[in-house]
């Protein structure tokens, strides 16, 4: 399936300019339908849906409190079972805080009682909303407002947490590689069952980078190794679905950005260690990074 | 009609079973437990769902949830329960979702204490819940069918009380309604507004100062006019089941010299008391605060009358300050020009017994010695 023309999300909204969260929605949107709910803790888009009486949505929409999105969706999902509405999708939009930090418990709750849902962190790495704060998705080295020295800890590791649970679907994804990004949800549709999508997105604001800038430094990510795209199903064992032609170093990604200015050689060193045992881990050689892309982004997906 | 011995959990539970809600939401504590118990093995006999899930917060929010999908849900709790899921009960209030909720009142650590405590559900008295406090296992069943249709009526949701213990593990003799006389009572739950994929609408997007003001003064309004509801709601409650039901009672008022009033189990016991009083000729009356918000103050000024004394008997404190009830009571007779003495007696927290002796004896205190109308009388 391709890219479809209808919009679900609405010109004129307050998103920031450069914003990776809105573009996100959008093209999720694009490939979930009009029959789909979003429910939406406390987040950025908490405000960029629109104040009372606009919407920036063209599909229902639940605000609900900060921690309780998957549980809150968990219910519009039984309440569908109930009514006997069997071809609706119900999507939880939340932050990395609302996934990472103070929705984990109702996250892995309604992940262990296989909810019928499908739940999408779009990250940004820190609190955003309230001004730049860390999460436990803030990534080391990065200045946030409570991290002036740059965060001492690594970030979190959402995907391996909640494949633990081993739900239907877990994949890692970007809006700049879009093959990936359109086939990932698309499958996350088709599945039953508890659903997680991470969503790496960029905040020009938090992260210290120009507006125009926020689909350049998406893909550094990737093609870094930083974020690496990949998936996994109830049988737990990880695919990576994008291989870059070749690791750049991560210092081209964290360099485009304000908020690591201040990082040290060494944490710069332990952190390109870190990016190439994981990708190695991964299965990623520069070899094979070589032969999928003479054949085709298509299919390095498989 | 039939007739069964239960507890009041399981007088509780059948009235969930007419109620017919699609889905409970529930998380087990004491003395709550037996509620859930139940309805997990009953619920598929109206082909309605039992979820248990992890905590009273996901239980509130999954309530949330189906209820704005249009839904009838029904959770129950207690004590650290219900204090977990505080900041869902606002939001329910400002959703204007409907909902019935049993809490069974019990006391709040530290120290861990299980027993009968009011301080649970009267710390929730600002969060706009209406709030209705039985006496016996009948009352509970009866509220919870009532609960359905005030908070389908009002867009409100209705917070059930029964005292641990004492009301939810105690057998009585309860009526045992049948189904179509409860589904002509209670309507199906239709709201007009809900998440539907056929007509998007986004719910609780932020609002600006004005708009934000407008909703909560439609809250208030509504509390207003709710009293007429509830009057419908009674009305045709005694229509239907032959029982009636007020927002309060009065017994033994109108020649009394000195009123208790209480919410909750312990009217059974001043009952006794009253009526043991009176056979030594003491001139005492009983008021049963039943619905506690929205606040009868109108009905209370008028089967209050100045030259009487009032004893409150609280099962909650707000420190520094009054027993929860007699803060109540008195801010109900400010500006009143014929106003009674209110005495604030703190009976019972944490399941502390109370003796009809010792309501005797509170009663011949304060005559005794007047001057305890100005302090917080700890029994």
């Amino acid at each position: 399936m391709g890219i479809v023309l209808d919009e679900y999300v609405s010109g004129g909204n307050v998103g920031c300019p450069g914003c990776g969260a809105v573009l996100g929605m959008r093209h999720v949107l694009k490939i979930m339908g009009k029959r789909t709910i979003v429910v939406m803790p406390a987040c950025c888009w908490g405000i960029i849906a629109g104040p009372f009486p606009s919407t920036s949505l063209r599909v229902p929409l639940l605000h609900v409190p900060f921690e309780t999105g998957a549980a809150c969706a968990g219910g519009v999902r039984q309440a569908l079972i109930s009514q006997g509405k069997e071809d609706i999708t119900v999507i939880v939009w939340a932050g990395d805080g609302g996934t990472f930090d103070i929705g984990l418990q109702a996250l892995s709750c309604a992940a262990e009682r296989d909810e019928d849902i499908i739940f999408v962190c779009y990250d940004n790495e820190a609190y955003m909303n309230t001004g730049i704060q860390r999460s436990s998705a803030t990534p080391e080295a990065a200045w946030t407002t409570t991290t002036p020295e740059g965060e001492g800890r690594f970030k979190k590791d959402i995907f391996e947490i909640v494949r633990a649970h081993r739900p239907s679907y877990v994949a890692s994804a970007v809006v700049t590689h879009a093959t990936d990004f359109q086939m990932k949800f698309e499958k996350a549709k088709d599945k039953k069952g508890f659903r997680f999508i991470h969503l790496l997105s960029a905040c020009p604001a938090g992260w210290r980078i120009s507006s125009d800038d926020s689909i350049e430094v998406v893909r550094l990510a990737v093609e870094s190794g930083s974020f690496p795209l990949m998936e996994t199903d109830e049988e737990g064992e990880v695919r990576l679905t994008y291989y870059p032609e070749k690791l750049i170093p991560v210092t081209e990604y964290l360099g485009l950005q304000g908020r690591f200015k201040q990082i040290s050689g060494t944490q710069l060193s332990g952190i390109q260690e870190f990016v190439e045992k994981r990708m190695r881990k991964l299965g990623y050689t520069e070899e094979e990074g070589m032969r999928r892309n003479r054949v085709g982004d298509e299919r390095a997906f498989k | 009609m039939s007739k069964d011995m239960m507890t009041g959990s399981d007088a509780v539970a059948l009235g969930v079973k007419l109620a017919k809600p699609d889905l409970i939401f529930a998380y087990p504590i004491t003395p709550q437990t037996h509620i859930v118990e139940t309805l997990s093995e009953i619920a598929p006999s109206w082909g309605g769902r039992f979820i248990n899930v992890e905590s009273e917060f996901s239980a509130i929010a999954s309530c949330l949830g189906a209820v704005s999908a249009g839904s009838r849900a029904f959770t129950a709790t207690s004590s650290h329960g219900l204090l977990l899921m505080h900041e869902v009960l606002h939001w329910f209030v400002g959703a204007r979702m409907p909902l019935v909720m049993v809490n069974a009142n019990r006391a709040i650590g530290s120290p861990w204490n299980i027993w009968a405590d009011q301080s649970d559900s009267l710390a929730q008295r600002d969060t706009g819940w209406l709030q209705i406090y039985c006496e016996t296992c009948q009352e509970a069943l009866d509220t919870v069918i009532q609960g359905y249709y005030i908070s389908e009526k009002l867009l409100l949701p209705v917070m059930v009380m029964i005292d641990g213990f004492i009301i939810s593990h105690t057998m009585e003799e309860v009526e045992v309604h049948e189904p179509q006389k409860v589904d002509a009572f209670l309507p199906p739950y239709a709201p007009q507004f809900k998440l539907d994929v056929d007509d998007p609408r986004s719910f609780g997007n932020a609002a600006l100062p004005d708009d934000y003001y407008r909703m909560r003064k439609a809250i208030q309004r509504t509390f207003t006019s709710g009293f007429e509801v509830f009057r419908d709601c009674h009305n045709l409650f005694e229509d239907v089941f032959g029982t009636r039901y007020d927002l309060m009672e009065a017994y033994l008022c109108d020649d009394a010299e000195t009123i208790f009033l209480v919410a909750g189990a312990l009217t059974g016991t001043t009952r006794v008391a009253v009526d043991m009083m009176r056979e030594k000729g003491m001139k005492v009356g009983l008021i049963k605060l039943r619905v506690f918000r929205p606040f009868p103050k109108h009905a209370l000024q008028k089967v209050i009358a100045g030259h009487q004394d009032v004893i409150v008997l609280n099962r909650a404190v707000s420190y520094g300050a009054q027993g929860t009830l007699t803060q109540e009571l008195r801010s109900a007779f400010y500006n009143v020009d014929d106003n009674p003495d209110i005495y604030d007696v703190i009976i019972s927290l944490g399941g502390k017994e109370v003796f009809p002796e010792i309501l005797m004896g509170v009663c011949e205190g304060i005559k005794a010695d007047p001057a305890f109308k100005d302090e917080m009388i700890w029994v």
